[in-house]
């Protein structure tokens, strides 16, 4: 039997009321690659952490080379030879490769001597690997995929044997990961572990040996890579969902109960309608085309995304965060100008020249919950009332000419407040001392008691308790229902099955998909998200 | 304005400040003790002579006045996000405005009255001022140039300027003095002396002049567009959250530009307090430092007209105190002054929240201690 690399045993974590890992067990071993897969919330990113000293377990074990270790610390999980590429560089731009390298590892204080000392170490050893980095170029001249083998080298100089992959191709080009892994072959043959974090089925089975689906917090699969398929880590990544969607609404007793719709019974996205429908369907509220979005690094965070929104129906967008949501809602909403794309709200268009403002955006009856709840959304040293009018200050009931009319934003606020039942009912209340299902009702209310046709939604109920939960729901199905159009953005696949009509999955900033909600089954939307199927 | 959420906020506002007041203060006896004097008569006469005549008092007010100028001018900038510093310069623009004013007057106008003279003067004061904080609020708002370092360079132009000015255009033919022509008598602003005999009351001639009820006003100015203006409120939310702003629909470098604009008028105002009221005529470095000291004025006013109103009453209060130790007392030369003004600008600024976690501990244990039904 192959010597084990690394081996954690009944490794349990709880984040408050959040029990992010349940007894987890892995086992590594030496010289492979082994691939760690699951959504978000599926609680790798937390055991990776865990390995790397970032948290400590609550219970469990960790043995590295067939010791136990405590790894208290990133310098302990060093020191036991874990190394860790983030998916996030932790780099300095200013500064260039070799002093980055150097940089919290200096053996001495006599830096020339240490620099050449390094400099030696390195150009051996990106002899070995073939990972090749210019070493006096500023961080901030080098390309992504240079940035990364650099951070690949940095974990290697320190004596790493395990080293941690997090999302790695998540910043590269197609041609960067061929030569990303073509690397990483390398490093296995010369005896490197290597441990994949991703959600990207398609990379899993082409370079890894061994794989680990993990599900809310446990492992749900462990098989050789030989032995199993895409279908197969789809399925168990997504695990068994019951898409209620519709068929939920239409039963639930929603805040206008089985109440009367505008719209027929087919739905605005049948358009061979059934016999009787008389309706025309009604034109788009939004229309996007080929939306694309180019990050300070040149990455391409949307990569050509065309979307319709209608009167009266709730798109869910679905996929493993990361993936350009959060960016298709702030181009959406007026934040990020894209480098190409078209925009049309309510007949007005809109091209990179001259986008959407978040201004305008409320003047054609836009409204956006930002994903942002802390930074975006709310001001928080600023008192409930205040925060209660983020974006509809400079509207003629809220004050006339200079002076700001306090008492009818006091009384909007009390007004948000009853309606939506966010406590405590205090309009003076410090924005930071609710609790995060307050905050987010009260913004939910700002955006709605606005009056909009279309709500962009991110991440409506992250963080936020169960009672609150059902309550935003019913509110966004009441918008639907009285023939408003919902964007939803969500990390939580439950809460997208749980709500929309159809669903758009997002992959690598493209659309992978779009399924009614009756076709949303595991296997197909597991392989959309894990980015199988373009 | 900045505010310590762990604290509750009668403690923030009120306990923290006189807190770090009283740490300065028992280091600045340290120091009297150190040089050989006896820290409490000294600390006594110090308030005495700022308090203790009328004559005391006015010379206090009248510091007062340029204070509260120049600690508005950075609290206003602050609550934009922005550390406006050139309150220096900015000052002593106000006070080339205003005298500009006058001396226009003098050359093609003479004989306007005070009544359209003295709001011409306070006007160009204001413009000025808020001109030369113009430009570095144009090159942080477009070019992203960091405002403390343009504020600074401009407060060694505004000297410069003063400097060229003064010896090469406006200087008063006749004298070697740096100094322009003495203004028109209606071209000044009335000293509350005068306006005193004038009801009757008997009061020492002192530069003390109506500047200081422009002062007054422009508290509560600042106040009033700060939390009961729209301007107000979207300064604050730039300033607080930018990512919000943007999201509200606010544009940061119209917040920017509007920030250092009021804020270069609040410093400007501190020339009609000098020229128009006291000097009558153009001077060099009539600012004397007091753009500085309004850094420190609102720090420790925590950036609220209300507590600028009472720091820059105590700085008025060193000032003045200082000056009639430096008279009074053998051995104690001004820059004892300046050291206690440090030794606070460093307890109240730079050291503030250094109580904030004792206090913090205190309080829980306090309201902990109440609840339990141990502390009466």
């Amino acid at each position: 039997m192959t010597a084990c690399a690394v081996r954690m045993r009944g490794i349990h974590k709880r984040f408050g009321a959040v029990h992010a890992n349940r007894g987890v067990n892995l086992t590594v071993a030496a010289g492979s690659v082994h691939g760690i897969v699951g959504e978000n919330g599926a609680g790798k990113s937390t055991l990776m952490s865990i390995l790397y000293g970032f948290y400590q377990a609550d219970e469990g074990s960790i043995e590295v080379d067939g010791r136990e270790v405590r790894i208290r610390d990133s310098r302990e999980a060093m020191a036991a030879g874990v190394g860790m590429v983030h998916q996030h560089f932790m780099l300095v731009d200013t500064m260039s490769a070799l002093d980055n390298m150097l940089l919290g590892a200096e053996p001495t204080w006599r830096l020339h001597s240490a620099r050449a000392e390094l400099r030696r170490r390195l150009c051996a050893l990106m002899e070995q690997t073939g990972l090749q980095v210019r070493l006096d170029v500023a961080v901030e001249d080098l390309p992504v995929g240079e940035r990364q083998r650099l951070e690949i080298l940095k974990a290697l100089v320190r004596g790493a044997k395990v080293l941690i992959l997090d999302e790695p191709t998540a910043v590269l080009t197609p041609d960067e990961t061929t030569a990303l892994f073509a690397a990483l072959r390398g490093l296995r043959e010369r005896g490197t572990t290597l441990l994949l974090i991703t959600h990207k089925l398609k990379e899993i089975m082409s370079l890894c040996d061994r794989v680990t689906v993990m599900r809310a917090g446990e492992v749900v699969l462990e098989r050789e890579i030989a032995q199993t398929n895409i279908d197969d880590l789809a399925q168990a990544m997504v695990g068994r969902r019951v898409a209620t969607g519709r068929r939920a609404a239409a039963t639930d007793d929603g805040p206008r109960g089985t109440a009367h719709r505008p719209m027929p019974a087919g739905g605005p996205h049948r358009e061979d309608a059934a016999v009787g429908a008389t309706e025309v369907t009604p034109g788009p509220l939004m229309k996007a085309e080929g939306l694309r979005w180019l990050d300070p690094l040149g990455v391409p965070r949307l990569d050509g995304v065309s979307l319709v929104l209608r009167p009266g129906e709730i798109v869910g967008v679905a996929g493993v965060s990361g993936n350009g949501q959060t960016e298709l809602l702030d181009v959406l909403s007026g934040l990020k100008v894209p480098t190409e794309g078209r925009l049309s709200v309510d007949g007005e268009g809109f091209s990179p020249a001259l986008w959407i403002t978040p201004a305008r955006a409320r003047e054609l009856r836009v409204a956006h919950v930002p994903e942002d709840r802390l930074h975006r959304a709310l001001v928080l040293p600023f008192a409930a009332w205040e925060s209660a009018v983020l974006g509809y200050q400079q509207q003629q009931r809220f004050g006339r000419w200079a002076w700001m009319r306090r008492s009818a934003m006091r009384a909007a606020t009390a007004e948000m407040m009853d309606l939506y039942d966010v406590r405590p009912r205090n309009p003076d209340l410090r924005s930071s001392k609710f609790s995060g299902g307050n905050q987010q009702k009260l913004v939910l209310a700002r955006e709605a008691q606005a009056g909009p046709r279309v709500m962009l939604v991110g991440q409506p109920t992250r963080g936020v308790d169960i009672g609150a939960i059902e309550f935003i729901h019913a509110r966004l199905r009441a918008h639907r229902d009285a023939g408003g159009a919902v964007l939803v953005v969500s990390s939580e696949l439950d809460e997208i099955l749980a709500i929309s009509d159809r669903v758009i999955v997002m992959n690598a900033g493209r659309v992978a998909g779009e399924l009614p909600i009756e076709d949303c089954h595991e296997a197909a939307l597991g392989r959309l998200m894990g980015g199988a199927v373009h | 304005m900045s505010t310590n959420a762990s604290l509750p906020r009668w403690m923030d506002l009120l306990l923290l400040p006189l807190m770090n007041l009283a740490l300065a203060m028992a280091v600045a006896s340290a120091v009297v003790w150190a040089i050989g004097l006896e820290p409490g008569p000294v600390i006594g006469l110090l308030f005495k002579g700022a308090w203790g005549s009328a004559s005391g008092i006015s010379y206090t007010l009248y510091y007062t006045t340029t204070f509260v100028f120049t600690g508005l001018a950075v609290a206003v900038a602050f609550h934009a996000g922005l550390f406006n510093i050139g309150g220096e310069g900015q000052a002593a623009m106000g006070g080339l405005g205003t005298g500009l004013v006058a001396l226009a007057a003098l050359q093609w106008m003479p004989g306007l009255p005070a009544t359209i003279l003295v709001p011409a003067m306070v006007l160009g004061a204001m413009l000025f001022g808020a001109a030369w904080a113009a430009v570095p609020g144009a090159l942080q708002a477009w070019r992203g140039s960091h405002v403390v370092i343009t504020t600074i360079m401009f407060n060694f132009l505004a000297a410069a300027l003063m400097g060229y000015l003064l010896v090469e255009v406006l200087k008063e033919p006749g004298t070697m003095d740096l100094q322009s022509r003495a203004f028109e008598p209606a071209a000044r602003m009335p000293g509350v002396h005068e306006c005193l005999l004038a009801l009757g009351v008997d009061w020492p001639a002192t530069p003390l002049n109506l500047t200081a009820v422009l002062a007054v006003l422009a508290i509560a100015a600042a106040w009033w567009l700060l939390w009961k203006s729209r301007s107000g409120y979207d300064l604050r939310a730039s300033g607080h959250a930018p990512a919000a702003a943007q999201y509200a629909g606010i544009d940061p470098r119209r917040q920017v530009m509007l920030a250092m604009l009021v804020s270069g008028a609040f410093a400007g105002l501190v020339g009609v307090n000098e020229i128009a009221g006291v000097h009558q005529r153009l001077l060099p470095d009539f600012v004397a430092g007091a753009g500085f000291a309004g850094i420190a004025v609102s720090l420790i006013g925590r950036n609220h007209p209300l507590g600028i109103a009472l720091a820059s009453l105590l700085f008025g209060t060193l000032y003045q105190g200082g000056a009639e130790l430096a008279f009074e007392v053998p051995g104690f030369s001004r820059d004892m002054v300046f050291t206690l003004q440090g030794l606070i600008v460093l307890f109240a600024g730079a050291l503030s929240t250094v109580l904030v976690g004792p206090l913090a501990r205190l309080h829980r244990r306090w309201s902990s201690g109440a609840a339990q039904g141990v502390w009466p």
